[in-house]
C-alpha cells in the first residue's frame, strides 16, 4: 500500500483537531473493511489515517434516555451479540449482520457503512427506517442529524472537513413497533445487495398500522425513504390490497441502474417483493412485542 | 516518515515490532515476524486466507493495519497447535483429507477453531455460514465441512470427560 501517516487519538477533541488540521486528505479508520481495500486499489490516496477506535465511547452499545447509543466504530459482531438491541430492532441487527463474512463482521462498523456511502450498503436502510440520528463532532462542535442526511451520492457524504460521526442514536421502539431488513443477492452470502429493503412499522392493539417507514437500498444513487409506501401501510392491516399498494409504491420509487447484478426491470420488481416480505415480517414481529 | 513501535501479544507471547503505518497486519506477520502461516490470497478481505483471531474475533489480517495490534491479542495459525499436539480441527483436516494445495487451510483452521470456541455445537448450516469468508479453490468444501463437524464432536466429547 502507498505510504500514509497514522494517528490514533484518544479523545474526540484530539481527533477533530487532527482531522481539521490535516493538510492533505485525511480519512477516518473504523474497521477498515472499505478503507483498506480502497487504499490498496489506489481508489483513495489519503495522506493521513485517523483511527477512532481508541476514543472512549466509539466502540460500545449503551442505553441512554430512551435511546440505544451505538459507538460509531462498534464492530458488527458486537451488534449481533447484543440481545437487547437484537430484540428491539432485529432489522437493524440483521442488516448489519449481512455485511461481508464473519471476518468482516469482526471489524465493520455502522459509521463506515454509512459514510462509505455505497447505495447498496446493507446496514443503512434499516438504520434509517428506525429513524436513527448520528452525532457528529467537528470544528464547530457537535451536531446531531438524521442518518439519511449523511449519504449524498455514491461515495459522497455531507460531512465537512474535520467532521466525523461519533455515535448513532436509535430510539427505543414503542409497544408494537418492530422492523425487518431483507436483501436480494444472487449467491447465499458474501455479495452486494441487488436490492435492500428496511421496513419499520408500529401497530395499534388491533394490528392496524399507525406508523411506518420503508427504506429501499441499491435502487438509486442513495437510499430512498419511500413516503408513499409508508402511506400505503398506515391505517391498514396487512391485507392483499395493502400489500399491492405497498408493492406499487416501492416499485415507483426505484431509479436503479442496469449492471451485472441486475437490470432496471429486475431490481424494480424485486424492490416490490422485498417491500412485501419485510412488511410481513415487521408486522408479525411488531404484533408480538 | 518514522516507524511505529507496536507492543502486542501474538500467540500468547508478548511481541514488539516496528512497522510503517501502511503495512497491514498480514504484512507484519509475514515480513517482520516470520509468521508465514497466514497467507495473502486476495488482499481485499474476500478469501479469508489471512484469517487471524484478534481479541477473540476472527478478522482478515489484510484489512487491519499492523499498528492497530497495539495492546491487542492476536492468534495466528502458528498458535493453534499446542507444541506438537495438533488441535482437533487440524487432526480432522488430515483424517478427512480436507486440503489439497493447502493455501486456504491456515485461514480455514483459524476460522473453524474460533467457531468451535464460540459455539461448540454448530449445525452444518451454521458452520457453512460462519466459514463463508474462507474460499477454497481445490476441495469443493465438502471434506472441510466434514472435518469441522467431526472436530466439533470430538471436542464436545473431550469437554464432557
Amino acid at each position: 500500500m502507498p505510504r500514509v501517516n497514522y494517528e490514533a487519538p484518544t479523545s474526540v477533541d484530539d481527533a477533530v483537531k487532527i482531522l481539521a488540521g490535516a493538510s492533505g486528505l485525511a480519512k477516518v479508520l473504523s474497521g477498515g473493511t472499505d478503507l483498506l481495500v480502497q487504499l490498496r486499489s489506489g481508489r483513495l490516496k489519503p495522506d493521513l489515517i485517523v483511527d477512532t477506535k481508541r476514543i472512549p465511547g466509539l466502540i460500545g452499545i449503551r442505553e441512554e434516555g430512551g435511546f440505544f447509543v451505538i459507538g460509531a466504530a462498534t464492530p458488527g459482531v458486537m451488534l449481533s451479540g447484543n440481545a437487547k438491541l437484537e430484540h428491539a430492532w432485529p432489522g437493524v441487527v440483521e442488516g448489519a449482520d449481512l455485511i461481508g463474512s464473519t471476518q468482516i463482521q469482526g471489524r465493520c462498523s455502522l459509521a463506515g457503512n454509512l459514510c462509505n456511502a455505497s447505495p447498496a450498503a446493507d446496514s443503512v436502510p434499516a438504520v434509517i427506517a428506525a429513524r436513527a440520528t448520528v452525532v457528529i463532532a467537528g470544528p464547530s462542535g457537535r451536531r446531531e442529524v438524521p442518518a439519511e442526511s449523511i449519504p449524498t451520492g455514491p461515495g459522497r457524504t455531507s460531512l465537512g472537513k474535520g467532521e466525523f460521526i461519533i455515535e448513532f442514536k436509535i430510539p427505543k421502539p414503542k409497544p408494537h413497533q418492530c422492523d425487518s431488513y431483507l436483501r436480494f443477492i444472487p449467491r447465499t452470502e458474501m455479495d452486494i445487495a441487488v436490492v435492500g429493503c428496511g421496513t419499520n412499522v408500529t401497530l395499534d392493539a388491533n394490528g392496524v398500522c399507525i406508523d411506518a417507514r420503508v427504506v429501499l437500498g441499491a435502487i438509486a444513487p442513495t437510499i430512498v425513504v419511500v413516503e408513499a409506501a409508508a402511506k400505503a401501510l398506515i391505517g391498514h392491516k396487512l391485507d392483499e390490497p395493502t400489500l399491492a399498494a405497498l408493492d406499487a409504491a416501492a416499485q415507483a420509487a426505484c431509479k436503479p441502474i442496469n449492471d451485472k447484478r441486475g437490470t432496471i426491470e429486475y431490481r424494480t420488481k424485486v424492490a416490490g417483493v422485498l417491500a412485501r416480505r419485510t412488511a410481513a415480517i415487521a408486522f408479525e414481529r411488531a404484533a408480538a412485542r | 516518515m518514522s516507524k511505529h513501535h507496536v507492543t502486542t501479544t501474538i500467540n500468547g507471547e508478548p511481541t514488539e515490532y516496528l512497522c510503517e503505518a501502511q503495512q497491514s497486519m498480514l504484512d507484519v506477520l509475514r515480513d517482520e515476524l516470520g509468521l508465514t502461516g497466514s497467507k495473502e490470497g486476495c488482499s481485499s478481505g474476500d478469501c479469508g486466507a489471512c484469517t487471524v483471531i484478534c481479541d477473540g474475533d476472527i478478522v482478515c489480517s489484510c484489512l487491519m493495519l499492523g499498528v492497530e495490534a497495539e495492546g491487542r491479542s492476536i492468534t495466528t495459525i502458528e498458535g493453534v497447535a499446542q507444541g506438537d499436539k495438533l488441535h482437533p480441527v487440524q487432526q480432522k483436516f488430515l483424517e478427512h483429507a480436507a486440503l489439497q494445495c493447502g493455501f486456504c487451510t491456515p485461514g480455514f483452521i483459524v476460522a473453524a477453531k474460533a467457531l468451535l470456541d464460540q459455539n461448540p455445537n454448530p449445525t452444518e448450516e451454521e458452520a457453512r455460514y460462519w466459514l463463508a469468508g474462507n474460499l477454497c479453490r481445490c476441495t469443493g468444501y465438502d471434506k472441510i465441512l466434514r472435518a469441522v463437524m467431526d472436530a466439533a464432536e470430538v471436542m464436545r466429547a473431550e469437554a464432557a470427560q
